[in-house]
């Protein structure tokens, strides 16, 4: 059998580990498929993570909005898009984000891939 | 008896609901990829399938990390769409075949694939926007079985695995006594990545190299680890196992009736193709 590890540039697999390490956040962000809880977080949003007792480094990346932290403390793209959505972003807003493009510069690349 | 009458796959991107809400299938972003659906719309109206076979992936909304079932069964009367946090309309509920559902949890259990059945579900976007991107009318004349397979939290299943119980549903229908006519929808991919630095990435070359093997020489992507396939595909163009697991029920000379395939929609490859038996 061939060795599942591979390692994939600027790629984090969403195993076990990064499953361990960001449960508490994947909750929370889960959480945000009731409108309820949108409202509730952007309330106090300090008192909504305390509830889901997320670390420093998550409540941070929270904080930040910064999708690649947000990776870093353990988050799930399916989750924290839900957390995205409470402000809005699409998924180019993410990419760009992600990879310090502007968005227009993000969407070119996209269309490039299609030449 | 109850036959599989063809397979269609197709992407599942969630802005696709948006579009279809808004009304603007016929912009220039949109159209090139809403222009691949009238053919396999007509091969419907023609084929009238009484029953969707559903083979995709969760994305938050039933299953948490709580309970993360690596394969699992609808088994429910009803599924219902809800709200899945970023705001696109929810769409109407699905008619569930229970009889079909339970008569392949049977079979599957019985030939070793040992499902999660689930007598409540909720249903995502990779679920309800393939429906209706085949039925536009939203009233869906079919009623319906998901097959969820894990494409969140790794290991996946292997496309080994996912192929080899593609197989096994092909088989549990074709044994189901009730004369049915049964479609087998096969969502998401094809090649995209959300997340990480490598973000945006998409693989063209891959993507046509996967559709051209889902007709000749279908066992092509099953020789790939689920790290190998992020590596090709991207972490979410692992979805491409839900287009395996569909292809693979159909089992005989398998052709091709049609195909869509455009860069970009979102951050996708977005991809469709409609695969029948041979003459």
């Amino acid at each position: 059998m061939k060795s599942p590890h591979i390692s994939i540039p600027g790629t984090t697999i969403f195993d076990g580990s990064e499953a361990r390490r960001g449960y508490a956040l994947n909750k929370m962000c889960y959480s945000f498929n009731e409108k309820a809880n949108r409202d509730e977080f952007l309330k106090d949003e300090d008192a909504y993570c305390t509830k889901y007792g997320l670390n420093a480094q998550q409540r941070a990346a929270i904080a930040a909005k910064n999708v690649l932290q947000l990776l870093a403390a353990g988050g799930n793209a399916y989750y924290l898009a839900k957390f995205g959505g409470i402000f809005g972003l699409d998924m180019q807003d993410i990419g760009a984000q992600q990879t310090g493009m502007t968005k227009d510069e993000f969407k070119a690349k996209l269309v490039a891939a299609g030449k | 008896m109850a036959k599989i009458v063809g397979v269609v796959t197709t992407s599942h991107v969630p802005a696709i609901g948006g579009a279809i809400h808004k009304g603007i299938q016929h912009e220039p972003y949109w159209k090139p990829f809403f222009d691949g659906f009238p053919k396999i719309r007509e091969w419907l109206a023609k084929v009238k399938p009484d029953v969707a076979i559903v083979v995709n992936n969760d994305h938050g909304l039933n299953f948490f990390l709580d309970k993360m079932p690596t394969f699992a069964i609808g088994a429910a009367p009803e599924y219902k769409n809800a709200d899945e946090g970023w705001g696109i309309p929810v769409l109407p509920p699905f008619k569930g075949n229970e009889d079909l559902s339970w008569h392949l949890a049977e079979s599957l259990i019985g030939d070793e694939f040992d499902m999660v059945t689930c007598q409540e579900m909720v249903v995502d976007h990779a679920f309800t926007l393939p429906i209706a991107l085949l039925y536009p009318d939203m009233k869906w004349p079919i009623s319906v079985v998901p097959i969820n397979v894990n494409t969140v939290l790794f290991p996946t299943p292997s496309a080994k695995r996912c192929y080899a119980l593609g197989q096994a549903i092909g088989r549990a229908v074709e044994a189901f006594p009730q004369d049915l006519k049964v479609v087998v929808i096969g969502t998401g991919g094809l090649s995209h990545q959300l997340e990480g630095e490598r973000a945006g990435f998409i693989n063209k070359e891959f993507d046509i190299r996967f559709m051209d093997s889902l007709t000749g020489d279908p066992t092509w992507a099953t020789q790939y680890t689920d790290r190998e396939l992020v590596k090709h595909t991207g972490t979410q163009g692992i979805e491409l196992l839900n287009w395996l697991t569909a292809r693979a029920t159909m089992s005989g000379k398998v052709t091709e009736l049609h195909r869509n395939y455009h860069i970009p929609i979102s951050n996708t490859a977005a991809a469709t193709m409609l695969l029948e038996h041979a003459a």
